[in-house]
């Protein structure tokens, strides 16, 4: 067994010194419906918040960018426009979804949608190496760690992702961050199978399709690019566009393979390769799968046994 | 017949039927019947020798106990053991190949052990949804060498990769040099099928885009054997790249190679993989293997960069001048797939190129962010020096992650105090420096007792609420990660039985 007693001197990961953090603690406090605000961009999703909740803001500000380290540390009321134009200063970005001004780094976080590149950038779920929030017992909890790669004890980020603030306020993350590539380009044919397009180019980071018509972003070296686009135009007439069409407002959740067979709105923008769709109408409701609920209850009862957290909100209900 | 059938027959046990034992406990007799009748004899297990060999794993723990043993094949067996389980109110401890370095395989409190072995099937291959259907014991390195002419692989590539398992590796959140640029297991599994210690399957997680709920497939994974048993695993199917690109540059100081790391990230590059070797291992595996490392080069980095043609050679090209910027004595480019393979084939070898050296090594894993390597480094030759040991590097360069190996001979008297001691100054250096505890190996029960370093009381008081949500009375692989003190770290409630039963 290993040495029982370690040295106890205070660890950087142990040790909370922005007291930004211990005020935000001290305002979401221990007793009463809560809810953290941030640019109401998805405020509706899993169910309205209760009308008696308490409404607070969380911290913002970038605590620390290290773009040698490929990481940064962020208060989660921080705009993810506002982050990604730092990062940006240094050529990177990180997977977060930019889909308002208002968006906040929290938001996008407890929400957990992915962003319309995820094929390039990456899944948001897997971009969050670090967490700090607030529990329901008003205390700031930590998870993760602060570097890239770690599997020092449960997996606690992986759980705040999507869960819509329900277990936890969300206070600051760290966040892993990604070089932006030298080339970013979208195309658009309409007679190009877009199914085909996976089997044509390598990394896609996009590869949408709606009426009738394929839409293609590509990034990398310039002559990778080139290369690419040479094949592209084997299996479709590609022209350059300024950027992915217009997304309809729901959001749909389904596999790669139902794409294929997809029979729903006319309007509606596929995402292949991920399956994700959006579309005018609403996805037909889902449910939790067999004994998903059972632990989801537990999960919740052991987070916020008084159920303040979030009251209304269902990750289970989006 | 499977890894583990292999290891058996090598070390010549032949395994008894526990169907003919009696073990002079009626309490335990009573599980092994119930559960002879839920899978049938010839996969239940309880004879000595195969006890003992399943009381380790790959790490230089000691301490474990197996109780009996089963083999079952399908999700349902797995569920009836658990059943069984649950009514004698004992332990159970999932088990892939055995190969984990931080004790999350010792069966503590004579726990049922529940091998994965002989659920080694790759069940679906979706090209659909690029994805493959696997059973945990599938062997990491067969899944690959199965995708590889459908032009695809399993990411990870933990250096055990030839033995480790897909279920070892999601309990662990398996890495390897590759997951620089690919992620770790984490990032390569969508779904899992698991049994929870009270019977009960579950899907996790699913193949749509984004599965409801909590992510309870990401809780899951690396939580080491503690929450259920996965029976079904749903892995990403990563194209294999057209261009690779392999350089090995040699430097004068590993302080040099480190900052090369450094600088290259810097540099907006993210290679498939960064590896440093310091110039006693890269003795040892060019001695060992002859992979035409150069043995008078301080450090070795072993870089690799794949993609298409153009932005490969881009970007190899680019190392290679980074690296002559950072002090590089030499830089060579792998002309033909067979030189590549080769060098590779020495950094995963670096392991057992060590046997030659001592008999007995401890090989510590800790992650420090990247700008502190050579920092965290060079207190690590010192900690080793002042403990009298030999300590050699061998780590994920690009991931930050330092894999110290210590060398030694455990029949020399107090060593394995020395080595213990080290390890926990190693620790120490690397929290300090703003790193973690673990970047691959887990926590097992090797590292328990630091959780306390990283983690406040809040903290781990959190881990072990995600720990009872999915095992309330604490009964999968008891005594792991958390430190003692925390409900689901107390394996007291199982020592109650008296200890002599258990031998």
């Amino acid at each position: 067994m290993a040495d029982p007693s370690p040295n106890t001197a205070i660890a950087p990961t142990l040790r909370i010194d922005d007291p930004v953090l211990h005020e935000f603690a001290a305002d979401v406090g221990s007793e009463g419906p809560i809810a953290v605000v941030g640019g109401r961009t998805r405020w509706d999703l899993g169910g309205a918040a209760d009308d008696d909740v308490r409404l607070v803001t969380s911290p913002s500000g970038i605590v620390a960018y290290t773009p040698d380290e490929m990481t940064v540390q962020v208060r989660t009321g921080t705009t993810v426009a506002e982050l990604h134009a730092a990062l940006a200063e240094r050529n990177q970005r990180t997977a977060l979804a930019e889909r308002s001004t208002a968006s906040t780094v929290g938001g996008a976080l407890a929400v957990g949608e992915n962003d319309v590149h995820v094929l390039g950038r990456g899944r948001v779920r897997t971009a969050l190496l670090q967490v700090r929030y607030v529990s329901a017992e008003g205390r700031l909890v930590t998870g993760g760690g602060p570097t890239v790669k770690n599997v020092s004890g449960f997996d606690l980020p992986r759980l705040m992702v999507g869960s819509l603030g329900t277990l936890g306020l969300l206070a600051e993350v760290i966040l892993r961050t990604n070089p932006i590539p030298a080339v970013s380009v979208w195309l658009t044919s309409p007679d190009c199978d877009p199914f085909a397009v996976l089997d044509t180019v390598r990394s896609p980071s996009a590869v949408l399709f709606t009426q009738g018509r394929t839409w293609v972003q590509l990034e990398g070296h310039g002559p990778d690019i080139d290369h690419e686009r040479a094949r592209l135009d084997a299996i479709g007439a590609f022209t350059e566009t300024e950027g992915e069409p217009p997304l309809p407002m729901h959001r749909w959740s389904l596999s790669p393979a139902d794409l294929r067979t997809f029979d729903g709105p006319a309007d509606s923008v596929l995402s292949i390769g991920v399956g994700t769709v959006w579309s005018s109408e609403p996805q037909s409701p889902r449910r939790l799968a067999g004994s998903n609920a059972l632990i989801a209850s537990r999960l919740k009862r052991e987070f916020d046994p008084t159920g303040r957290l979030n009251p209304g909100r269902n990750p289970a209900a989006r | 017949m499977s890894i583990y059938e292999r290891f058996k027959s090598a070390v010549g046990l032949a395994g008894e039927s526990a169907a003919t034992l009696t073990t002079g406990d009626p309490a335990l007799d009573a599980v092994i019947a119930d559960l002879v009748e839920a899978l049938d004899a010839d996969r239940v297990r309880y004879d000595g020798a195969e006890r003992a060999l399943l009381a380790r794993d790959a790490s230089i723990y000691g301490g474990g106990v197996a109780g009996p043993i089963c083999f079952p094949t399908t999700t349902a067996e797995v569920q009836a053991v658990m059943r069984v389980a649950e009514k004698h109110r004992r332990g159970i401890v999932p088990r892939g190949a055995g190969t984990g370095l931080a004790g999350g395989a010792i069966p503590l409190g004579a726990p049922i052990v529940v091998s994965v072995n002989k659920m080694n099937k790759i069940v679906e291959v979706d090209l659909d949804n690029r994805i493959a259907w696997v059973e945990p014991g599938v062997i990491n390195l067969d899944l690959t060498k199965h995708l590889t002419p459908m032009g695809f692989h399993f990411a990870p590539d933990p250096s055990s990769q030839q033995v480790c398992t897909i279920g070892g590796n999601v309990a662990n959140n398996s890495g390897g040099p590759h997951c620089l640029a690919y992620g770790v297991t984490n990032a390569h599994v969508v779904a899992i099928e698991i049994v929870l210690p009270s019977g009960e399957i579950v899907m996790l997680g699913g193949l749509d885009a984004e599965p409801l709920g909590f992510d309870l497939r990401g809780a899951f994974i690396g939580s080491e054997g503690t929450l259920g048993i996965a029976t079904r695993v749903a892995v990403v199917l990563t194209p294999n790249a057209p261009a690779v690109r392999t350089l090995l540059l040699s430097f004068d100081s590993v302080q040099a190679a480190a900052n090369t790391v450094s600088a290259v990230i810097a540099a907006g590059i993210v290679p498939a993989a960064m590896e440093v070797m310091d110039q006693k291992i890269t003795i040892a595996v060019e001695n060992y293997v002859g992979a035409g490392y150069p043995k008078d080069a301080a450090a070795v980095l072993l870089a690799e960069v794949d993609g298409l043609e153009s932005g490969a050679d881009i970007d190899a090209d680019r190392i290679a001048s980074i690296g002559r910027e950072q002090g590089a004595t030499n830089v060579r480019l792998a002309e033909t797939e067979n030189e590549r393979a080769l060098l590779w084939k020495g950094r995963k070898t670096a392991f057992g190129a060590i046997a030659q050296i001592k008999p007995d090594y401890y090989l510590h894993d800790t992650v420090v962010p990247r700008a502190e390597l050579a920092n965290v480094l060079e207190k690590v030759y010192d900690i080793a020096d002042r403990h009298d040991l030999l300590v050699m590097n061998v780590f994920h360069a690009g991931d930050g992650n330092l894999h110290p190996l210590l060398l030694f001979d455990a029949r020399e008297e107090g060593v394995i105090e020395r080595v213990h001691a080290a390890g926990a100054e190693i620790l120490r250096a690397s929290l300090d420096a703003g790193g973690v505890l673990s970047g691959e190996h887990g926590i097992g029960v090797e590292k328990q007792q630091y959780m306390e370093s990283m983690f406040s009381p809040d903290d781990l008081e959190h881990q072990n609420r995600l720990r009872r949500a999915f095992d309330p009375t604490c009964r999968a692989n008891p005594g792991k990660v958390l430190p003692m003190g925390h409900s689901c770290a107390d394996i007291q409630a199982l020592k109650r039985v008296p200890t002599g039963v258990w031998g």
